[in-house]
């Protein structure tokens, strides 16, 4: 018999005890798959973003909406490259569902977002089509939308000239993401801006806040110092920072949820630290003549504290490997039935998180047991004292 | 038969210090469970009773048709007029009728030591807004003064964020604003700073109102205003009490928490479940030489199995109370802050009610019972003989 086979052949002895320590080791790597995607969700934001754009806002808060006129001098500033403006539509879905919308120029969203992938046809009929609107894949795909179709939309913000807040628009292009984490990211619509700045009937010129595009991400904070130093002291005083750390600001905004999230995770883990810890111990406890009967044959001390802990490492490997297997999935089916609201990503980071886990539960769990089977003395093992 | 129970039962919980380890696993497991359930349903309990204290059935809240939130209502000084003079509001001694129009937007604030900021209710309100809100009175400092740029901040947001202590300045559109009182009311209201209405429409570049209260003359009061202003062509409101308005906003929160309890109770609950199993097929099987002894002097299969279960329902219950004590003294009154429907940062406290604690020992009880139920048969089952000769 091979080591490791003496290994698994001692996790079979008791069958009952492995499988049902198995599965708590499972459930609870799942959890913790599911609940560290969504921490990373809070605590460091989409980094696929970048910093080669920057959203400047009314200072005193986004919903403030700036002026158009504040564009020829954004423009102005060197570094610069494109700029775009969105005002939130505030959009609401047939009963009562609450999506992204956002108004914009056409042209100037194609060259501040080249991520976006969308046939030129479509970029096309979007600038030229008066009432146009494109949506991401992800939402056309939720509420199966179709390119032609009148989606009717409404406001829950802004009425029309004949104060009816229904809105209606053609849907003209459906676009995609440059790659998996842009397309991920597909369940924003954005609507022309030109008819809804027309239409409304709070009047013209709300450009809502901006979006820039630098030539030179590195040029990042000096470009919004510029900008913010302009319009200083003015009514309309700005506040620019960078797009991913507008992002952190949005989901920060919900605030302590990621302590309480963190909270859990402790609970869990302590829970199951308790759990897979007694198990083995017990089982330990139960095997010691055995163990003294291992060492009587020769096995060093330093042998039989490598059986045990590699006994306790490869429940833990199974089970949280197993977890985290079920996790990813149901990571993408939460994702989809919430519409991406709740993006849960059990990716890479969450998965190397995982791997460290079930490192230090090994460790943890197997080495006081470990190290009692290492330093047992042959005669009162067997004599059983 | 109920003897029998009683002695095997008490044999058993009398064993338990030499399993002390074992039997622990239940309890700590248990107590895990309870503690998060009762801690997750805290939060969306606490948030809850902060909104919905804030509405009264004797005030009604017009917003402008489909606005859903007050930051997105937007009402012109002439409809605002006309809202007030509707049938059914209540007259103050001078005959004015006792309503407050209002105007909602928002500002940012850090929290203490972050460099991320979040976002506060700026409310400009009319002298009545202040009889509307029986409830709200100011605790240090003075009332903001007509026309000045002066602010009055709920407590909340004065312990929760930075910058809006009394004395301290906010800065806003390119104008200073001093804080020179702090209020409570122990609802929603304390996460808001309130102005002077027309001070707060000129620097925020508002012609409008975001809303409307009005104080309803009479139980029949909301019905009358309804019919009022429906009838009217001149505005298109939705009119509600400002209890409905509050409580439709906690709805999205309940349900995302209540979700998010569920899911996570529910797949600890299953790891608590197998933990539970173990640890009692264990101590079935610790137990095995002292069971069957049992079982040769004459007692019967069905108080061994009672038995086991009871001592699994007993430990159960224990992790159970100990989770939601641990829960109790962790969370309750734990003041946190997210995000609420207008936008902006909703203060509030985590309540662990009674009815919360009750419902996590009843998840304890099951999980107990279904832990003990296997191993218990186990235990009945196991011939007597085998298991005198094993031990």
């Amino acid at each position: 018999m091979t080591r490791t086979g003496f290994v698994i052949a001692n996790l079979w002895r008791k069958k009952t005890r492995t499988v049902l320590t198995l599965l708590s080791i499972v459930t609870a790597f799942l959890l913790f798959g599911l609940l560290q995607a969504v921490n990373v969700l809070f605590t460091s934001g989409a980094d696929f973003i970048g910093a080669a754009r920057l959203v400047t806002q009314a200072r005193v808060s986004f919903t403030q909406s700036l002026p158009m006129r504040l564009l020829p001098q954004i423009e102005s500033v060197p570094g610069v490259e494109h700029v775009m403006w969105q005002q939130w539509f505030g959009a609401v879905y047939q009963e009562n569902t609450q999506l992204i919308f956002l108004a914009t120029d056409p042209a100037r969203l194609r060259l501040v977002y080249p991520e976006y992938i969308m046939p030129d046809a479509q970029w096309q009929a979007f600038e030229s089509t008066r009432t146009s609107m494109i949506v991401g894949r992800n939402l056309a795909n939720q509420y199966g939308w179709e390119i032609g179709q009148k989606v009717p939309i409404a406001s829950n913000i802004f009425p029309q000239q004949d104060g009816s807040k229904n809105w209606t628009f053609d849907l003209v292009g459906i676009y995609d993401g440059k790659d998996e984490d842009w397309q991920r990211n597909t369940n924003v619509g954005w609507i022309n801006f030109a008819y809804f700045d027309e239409a409304n009937q709070f009047g013209r010129g709300r450009a809502g806040t901006y979006t820039i595009k630098l030539a030179d991400a590195g040029q990042a904070e000096q470009v919004a110092r510029t900008i913010d130093a302009m319009f200083e002291n003015s009514p309309d005083e700005t506040k620019t920072q960078t797009e991913k750390d507008f992002n952190i600001g949005f989901i920060k905004q919900i605030g302590d949820i990621g302590l309480i999230v963190r909270w859990i995770l402790f609970a869990v883990f302590f829970t199951l630290l308790l759990v897979v810890g007694n198990t083995i111990a017990q089982s330990v406890r139960e095997r010691i003549p055995e163990l003294a009967i291992l060492k009587t044959l020769g096995f060093r001390d330093g042998e039989v504290l490598g059986f045990v802990l590699a006994e306790a490492a490869l429940l833990c490997a199974l089970g949280g490997l197993a977890g985290l297997a079920i996790a990813t999935p149901l990571g993408v089916a939460i994702t989809r039935a919430t519409g991406g609201n709740l993006p849960i990503a059990v990716d890479g980071t969450v998965w190397l998180v995982g791997g460290i886990a079930i490192v230090l539960l090994s460790l943890a769990v197997g080495l006081l047991p470990a190290l009692r089977a290492g330093r047992l003395t042959i005669v009162d093992a067997l004599a059983g004292r | 038969m109920l003897q029998q129970i009683l002695s095997i039962t008490l044999l058993g919980l009398r064993s338990i210090p030499e399993r002390l380890g074992a039997s622990l696993v239940i309890v700590v497991g248990l107590a895990g469970v309870v503690a998060v359930f009762t801690a997750l349903l805290a939060m969306a309990a606490g948030f809850r009773s902060t909104l919905e204290s804030a509405g009264r059935t004797d005030v009604a809240l017009v917003l402008r048709g489909g606005s859903q939130a007050e930051l997105n209502s937007g009402i012109s000084r002439e409809q605002g007029a006309i809202i007030k003079q509707a049938a059914g509001v209540a007259k103050d001694p001078d005959g004015q009728a006792l309503a407050s129009a209002e105007v909602v937007v928002i500002a940012e604030l850090m929290r203490p030591g972050g460099k991320t900021s979040s976002n506060i209710t700026v409310r400009g309100v009319e002298p009545a807004a202040f009889a509307l809100r029986p409830q709200l009175r100011i605790v240090a400092g003075r009332m903001f003064g007509q026309g000045l740029r002066e602010l009055i901040v709920g407590q909340g947001v004065s312990r929760q964020f930075a910058g809006a202590r009394l004395g301290q300045v906010v800065r806003m559109r390119g104008s200073d604003w001093t804080v020179v009182g702090v209020f409570a009311s122990g609802d929603a209201y304390e996460s808001e700073l309130w102005a002077d209405v027309d001070v707060a429409q000129s620097t925020f570049n508002r012609q409008g109102y975001s809303s409307v209260r009005l104080a309803l003359a009479d139980s029949g009061g909301l019905r009358a205003v309804k019919d009022a202003l429906s009838a009217d062509p001149r505005v298109n409101v939705d009119v509600e009490t400002e209890k409905q308005y509050f409580s439709g906003q906690t709805e999205q929160f309940r349900r995302t928490i209540g979700a998010l309890a569920g899911v996570v109770t529910l797949i600890m609950a299953l790891g608590a479940i197998f933990a539970a199993l173990n640890t009692m097929y264990a101590a079935v099987d610790t137990r095995a030489r002292e069971i069957a002894t049992l079982r040769a002097v004459g007692f019967r299969g069905l108080p061994v199995v009672v038995s086991i279960m009871l001592e699994s329902l007993i430990l159960a219950l224990a992790g159970g109370l100990l989770g939601a004590l641990a829960a109790y003294v962790l969370f309750n009154n734990m003041v946190v802050s997210t995000l609420g429907a207008n936008f902006t940062q909703v203060v509030f406290r985590f309540a662990v009610t009674p009815s919360l604690v009750a419902n996590g020992l009843i998840i304890a009880v099951v999980i107990g019972m279904i832990g003990g139920c296997l191993p218990a048969l186990r235990a009945a089952r196991q011939p007597v003989t085998a298991a005198l000769r094993a031990a």
